[in-house]
């Protein structure tokens, strides 16, 4: 194993940190945000450059509970329709009503899996780059006070930018 | 997870520091085997049994 990393580190050192991998995030779905949200961290972790587009459903997740002033009637609607943060999203199966998510929730506390409050929080700690799709916001009337401060807007040329920059990129 | 929380360990680490860590995770010596090999720092040793052990060095 220390063969492994003692072979060349200079050269492994270089070609780490230049690694860079995107996750485009479509779903709103909360198994799919999960499992983004855990390769994000664990890309970050093994010293990635790491960025997530957010785009359509998928940007629920970055929504607060800070609500804008002077939105029309169909910018407030799609505010009460589209789930406020990671823990108003529903799983894509099983769901139940909630009681699949509350379910859920419970399982991945006692096996000690990291809720997703808890990775996206990680994810901003380890540097990872929250980008949120401009023209999803203007469809779903979002404003950008009423997202997570980290979160940067960006346009679809950003994401063509960013993916085609990627070792790994991927729709999630 | 396991190299998430070394990695941020790591941070508060000097170059040439090493981090005992112990883990009951099934997946935990392979993932911090694939972790070390990515991010080029040392793994100087890896104990198996039901709770696992490695031992990690910095060296970036």
């Amino acid at each position: 194993m220390s063969t492994l990393c003692e072979a060349s580190p200079a050269a492994s050192t270089t070609s780490v940190a230049a690694r860079k991998a995107t996750y485009v995030v479509f779903s709103g779905d909360l198994d799919r945000q999960l499992m983004a949200f855990t390769l994000a961290t664990a890309a970050a972790a093994s010293g990635m450059q790491v960025t997530m587009f957010f785009t359509f459903w998928g940007v629920s997740v970055l929504r607060t509970p800070r609500r804008a002033k002077g939105k029309s009637l169909v910018e407030r609607m799609f505010g009460w329709m589209i789930p406020s943060g990671p823990r108003a999203l529903a799983l894509s199966k099983l769901q139940f009503a909630g009681v699949g998510r509350w379910m859920m929730r419970r399982r991945m506390k006692q096996v000690g899996i990291a809720s997703l409050d808890q990775l996206i929080e990680t994810a901003e700690a380890l540097g990872v780059r929250l980008l949120i799709c401009d023209a999803s916001m203007k469809l779903l009337g979002l404003r950008a006070e009423e997202l997570r401060p980290s979160v940067q807007v960006a346009g679809a040329a950003g994401c063509v930018a960013s993916t085609c920059d990627a070792d790994v990129a991927m729709v999630i | 997870m396991p190299i998430v929380q070394i990695s941020l360990a790591l941070r508060e680490l000097g170059i040439g520091d090493e981090l005992l860590v112990e883990a009951s995770d099934e997946a935990f010596l392979a993932d911090v085997e694939a972790w070390a090999q990515m991010t080029g720092n040392e793994l100087v040793e890896l104990v198996d049994g039901e709770v696992k052990r490695a031992t990690v060095r910095k060296t970036r």
